[in-house]
């Protein structure tokens, strides 16, 4: 596994239930804004439909293979805005088989499901399962 | 000790008018004593990123629904609630959320399952509170200690079970859901996650009446005479009525519970919480599909 998915798996299980929602809060509020290329263009962003609020993401691949992610998400959807805010810190700037062989199960084991509830995470696996498809896509080429 | 009531006038065409509070009413109120104010939204998150100054959250996953049975919660786990909130049995609670207060209403309804005096509800919530542009903070709330009574849940009066349900066929029955969902197009909300349901449609002879028609702009409850218009020439209730009203898991129904109860004055409105995501896959049980209700089946 990812040594930035590693360490922040440790900061989450580090800390108590109550402190893993303002950590996640801190990622929902410092999530990246999405460059003009793509707040200009929406249609190239893909929706993840399996999460409750409307969250879009776009995956780039570049010639040495290393991957770039995008995400949009309303500041009144802070959830998700998170989720995406943890796969962008730990995913960003990887190489693609890295990314590729992040291991399906990470969601469960950030100890965020007790905070947020079980079901809630759907939306955090739903994103890396779309992700490594994207990655997949872009990287046959 | 109560709190006086909001003597808005936009509420005393209401059936209840002390069920709702206005934002001029909950600003000037703020830190009195015996109110506590508790914000339930979809996002577990939201609260976090600012609420009412003094508010409390109740989260409608963790708080509010057991966490192994599907079901809410007992009186013992509703009592630790209530004192971790710092609510008493006399406590004056005010609930406002997101989404036109669609949780807020589903809180509200639970509270009501364990019977809790006085709960109301703030016309427009969350929306309507930020758009003013009054305060919010992310200050948690200082909780005064409190103690509650353990009291057993009462589902015999306000909640449908779907035994109810195939008995109350010939009554009328309220689906609140989308359009598609109703004809069975989709299981779920456009734009939400599918909860499940191995068939699409609706109950036979339930009329079609999305809940948010019930609010209007800034999330605020429509008038007396709009929500007539909706409810009675649109969906064909008549007083007297003995309705249940369902959706996907209770959620939006608890809505229009809130509505037809509080606002229009039936008595004996019961909200199906299994709704969709139980009768959509119940082995045996009749459904319609398409735009129109069908017929009522013979009541079981």
């Amino acid at each position: 596994m990812l040594q930035s998915l590693e360490d922040l798996i440790d900061d989450f299980n580090s800390i108590g239930v109550k402190d893993r929602l303002t950590l996640l809060l801190e990622y929902s509020d410092n999530l990246p804004e999405l460059p003009p290329k793509y707040s200009d263009h929406p249609d190239l962003l893909e929706r993840v439909e399996e999460c409750q609020s409307p969250i879009y993401l776009f995956v780039e691949v570049d010639g040495s293979s290393k991957v770039n992610l995008f995400f949009s998400a309303p500041a009144e959807a802070p959830t998700t805005r998170g989720f995406a805010s943890i796969l962008h810190e730990a995913l960003d700037g990887k190489t693609a088989e890295e990314v590729l062989a992040v291991d399906e199960d990470f969601a469960n084991r950030i100890g965020l499901a007790e905070a947020v509830s079980p079901l809630r995470m759907r939306g955090m696996r739903a994103m890396l399962h779309r992700i490594k498809r994207q990655v997949r896509e872009k990287s046959s080429t | 000790m109560p709190i006086a009531p909001d003597s808005n006038p936009k509420f005393n065409e209401y059936a209840h008018p002390d069920a709702l509070v206005s934002t001029e009413w909950l600003a000037a109120n703020l830190g009195s004593e015996g109110l506590v104010v508790v914000e339930s939204d979809e996002d577990v998150l939201l609260y976090e990123v600012g609420h009412i100054p003094g508010a409390v959250k109740i989260d409608w996953h963790l708080d509010l629904n057991d966490p192994i049975t599907r079901d809410y919660v007992d009186g013992a786990a509703f009592k630790a609630l209530m004192e971790r909130s710092g609510i008493s049995r006399d406590t004056t609670i005010v609930i406002y959320g997101d989404k036109s207060n669609w949780w807020a209403a589903y809180a509200l309804w639970v509270f009501k399952l364990f019977g809790h005096d006085d709960v109301r509800l703030l016309d427009g919530g969350r929306e309507k509170w930020i758009a003013e542009g009054r305060e919010i903070t992310r200050d948690g709330a200082a909780v005064a200690p409190s103690e509650y009574p353990l009291v057993i849940r009462d589902d015999s009066k306000i909640r449908a079970f779907r035994d109810d349900v195939l008995a109350h066929f010939g009554n009328p029955l309220i689906d609140v859901r989308s359009p598609q969902e109703y004809s069975g197009e989709r299981t779920h909300m456009p734009d939400y996650p599918d909860e499940g349901a191995l068939r699409g449609g609706h109950n036979p002879s339930a009329a079609s009446v999305p809940w948010a028609k019930a609010a209007g702009e800034l999330g605020v409850f429509r008038s007396r005479a709009e929500l007539e218009e909706i409810y009675l020439n649109g969906a064909g209730l008549k007083a007297g009525d003995n309705v249940i009203a369902y959706c996907r898991i209770g959620e939006r129904s608890s809505h229009t519970w809130f509505v037809l109860n509080y606002l229009l004055g039936f008595s004996g409105v019961r909200n199906y919480d299994g709704s969709w995501t139980e009768w959509g896959s119940l082995v045996g049980v009749p459904i319609a599909k398409g735009t129109e209700p069908g017929l009522a089946p013979s009541p079981r």
